[in-house]
């Protein structure tokens, strides 16, 4: 797969591009800062690739018909901001147990809604692949696995994105157009009516009842919620968690952020390393599976293990879990957003930031 | 007057000479298992078959997905054989939207309940009708929610009672009943709307052809078919008696009839789809 040369883009645009080069055809979304301009690039992409674009009356109904387009096995993908993602959780949680494919761009209003996207919102016991892209970059390379695993594993994906992600101009080269796939043997087109074998696609289960023994032989829930739960697990344990990670070797501190903040957090890191100071930068790539494995080992060399995200600490919990109690993790972030209200947080500064990592290296971590 | 015929005597001191069989399986083709799970007297089964026959009696068996919603109904979705995406309650005709962009040569066919439909999805099937979707939407509409077990929906008839208005549906309190095929007939994307019951035979085939009609308006707009059904157990009301409290009450408020119908009024081309690769 060659890419088109390099071009100054901003990053929904980019996320758009790259959505319709890995071979989405319908998009539904209903605008909502800093989800915006996703949609705005998509209505303009998307009909000139031959595929479609829906402007949805609400989120609720955006995610309804890419569930429809997903169920004929149209590559689909839809996206929000935080209140919005709320607003579709209902429908994730059930094309979740319904095994439909789907992309969902979570351009998130700062880092409050990390619980959002790795616990899931909705009701239910289900799991969905989380990546959390630092860059523009990234976050093209992010979108075409994240349709790859929709498909492979028949579940919605997340990409969690944020307003800098949204907004910000990079030089940025988009993958060359993926050839359409065939739709699946599972897709809806009709054709299976009359034949004894019509298809169905429902979260509680598409074995059919298919002779007289009556409800026996008709949905088995606990049948069907324990396959869907065996699924989830051999994706959580088949796809590989991704970490990035930044002089670890001897570090005595080690510094874990995610997502845009993340930048941040690796520039104060590289300061400080540059000043003398033994500390170490390490982000989660995949959110959901979190990289439980590679936070412990990495962590099994230093003193301590610090969280920065803008929030009141979320991940850190995932951090927690990772290290076991062996190391003690400490929180460094801090909920912060500017008066708009679109997490374009005041305090994402690189000094103010190596500061936090400084104090606490000063303060607990040398004798 | 012909002489009234009596039954011959049949002699039930010894066994019979043959086992009892099937003379005749009534169940129409596109239904596999001919028992339901639904209450006897409940009008949903006889709304659904007018669906299916509707989709055989077209050749529309092997073009067709239907999109359900959440109701007594749903237990249908298990034992058709037809392609179906359950939805979630309210939401059937986005995701029927879905299906029909991405794949415009199929017909596609939604049913829902009034609690699905009006109470809960009320702001979906609007839309989909004004922006003239070409999908065909079939409410069953017995004013309870049945599965739930009997409780008020948007449609519920004033003086109504219902497990949550036990002194009758009051204006005051629980507010008008929506008449949802009245609502969708003003709007500019609908070009067939009609409501039907299934509470006599004739209604039954004046409900089928309401069907037929719609499903043949889906190329050129949004069509919607209400089915007034019965539903004793939510009533309260006897199962003999039901069809009667439905003519009674139901359809005195919400009137059987097609509202509107300009099929062949929008000829323009279908909204784009999703085109084959290379073209």
């Amino acid at each position: 797969m060659t890419g088109r040369p390099a071009r100054l883009t901003a990053g929904s645009d980019a996320l758009a591009g790259s959505m319709v080069a890995a071979g989405c055809r319908f998009f539904a979304g209903y605008p909502m800062t800093p989800f915006t301009e996703v949609l705005e690039a998509m209505a303009r992409l998307l009909p000139e690739a031959g595929g479609v674009c829906m402007n949805a009356e609400s989120e609720i109904e955006a995610i309804g018909m890419c569930w429809g387009a997903a169920a004929t096995g149209t590559r689909a993908a839809t996206g929000s901001t935080g209140q919005g993602l709320a607003l579709m959780q209902e429908s994730l949680a059930e094309m979740t147990l319904a095994r439909l494919p789907l992309v969902v761009l979570h351009m998130a209003r700062g880092q409050g809604d990390y619980f959002q996207a790795t616990r899931g919102g909705g009701h239910g016991d289900y799991r969905l692949p989380v990546l959390a892209p630092v860059d523009v970059t990234e976050a093209v390379e992010h979108v075409a696995l994240a349709f790859e695993w929709a498909e492979r594993w028949r579940t919605p994906v997340l990409v969690q994105g944020d307003y800098y992600l949204a907004h910000t101009h990079r030089s940025v080269a988009l993958p060359a157009p993926a050839p359409l796939p065939l739709p699946p043997p599972w897709a809806l087109d009709g054709s299976s009516g009359g034949t004894g074998a019509a298809k169905l696609l429902s979260p509680l289960g598409s074995v059919k009842q298919r002779d007289a023994r009556g409800a026996e032989a008709g949905y088995d829930l606990a049948v069907h919620y324990r396959a869907c739960a065996a699924r989830t697990g051999e994706m959580l344990r088949t796809i590989e968690s991704r970490v990035e990670a930044e002089s670890v070797e001897d570090a005595e501190l080690l510094v874990i952020a995610y997502g845009t903040p993340a930048a941040y957090v690796r520039a104060a890191v590289r300061d400080l390393r540059a000043g003398g100071m033994r500390v170490g930068y390490v982000r989660p790539v995949t959110l959901v599976p979190f990289p439980y494995d590679h936070i412990a080992r990495l962590a099994r060399g230093s003193r301590r293990v610090a969280v920065y995200e803008n929030n009141t600490g979320q991940a850190v919990d995932d951090v927690r879990l990772a290290v076991d109690g062996r190391v003690p993790v400490e929180f460094i972030g801090e909920l912060s957003t500017d008066p708009s209200g679109f997490g374009v947080a005041p305090d994402l500064d690189v000094h103010l930031i190596g500061r936090r990592i400084a104090d606490l290296y000063d303060r607990k971590v040398t004798p | 007057m012909t002489e009234r015929r009596a039954l011959p005597v049949v002699p039930t001191d010894s066994p019979p000479a043959c086992a009892a069989r099937l003379v005749h399986d009534f169940t129409p083709g596109l239904i596999e298992v001919g028992a339901h799970q639904l209450c006897p007297g409940c009008g949903e089964p006889i709304a659904m078959r007018t669906v299916v026959e509707a989709v055989a009696e077209l050749g529309l068996t092997r073009s067709s997905v239907a999109v359900f919603g959440i109701g007594c109904y749903t237990a249908f979705s298990n034992n058709l054989d037809l392609e179906v995406v359950q939805a979630l309650h309210g939401r059937a005709p986005s995701v029927a939207t879905g299906v029909k962009r991405a794949r415009p040569e199929l017909t596609v066919v939604t049913v829902q309940g009034d609690g699905d439909m009006v109470s809960e999805g009320l702001q979906e099937v609007l839309h989909a009708a004004a922006r003239g979707e070409r999908i065909t939407c079939v409410m069953l509409n017995n004013g309870v929610l049945g599965e739930t077990g009997g409780h008020m929906t948007a449609t519920t008839v004033l003086g109504q009672r219902t497990k949550n208005t036990l002194d009758g549906r009051d204006a005051a309190r629980h507010g008008h009943p929506i008449r949802l095929a009245t609502l969708l007939a003003g709007m500019e994307g609908a070009v067939y709307v009609a409501r039907g019951s299934v509470d006599s035979g004739a209604n039954v085939r004046r409900t089928k052809r309401m069907v037929l009609r719609a499903l043949t308006a889906q190329q050129y707009g949004f069509s919607f078919v209400e089915v007034l059904t019965m539903c004793p157990t939510g009533w309260f009301v006897e199962t003999t008696r039901a069809p009667g409290y439905l003519a009674d009450h139901h359809a005195k408020v919400h009137r059987v009839g097609v509202l509107k119908d300009e099929v062949e009024r929008v000829p323009e081309g279908t909204p784009a789809g999703v085109p084959e690769e290379g073209e």
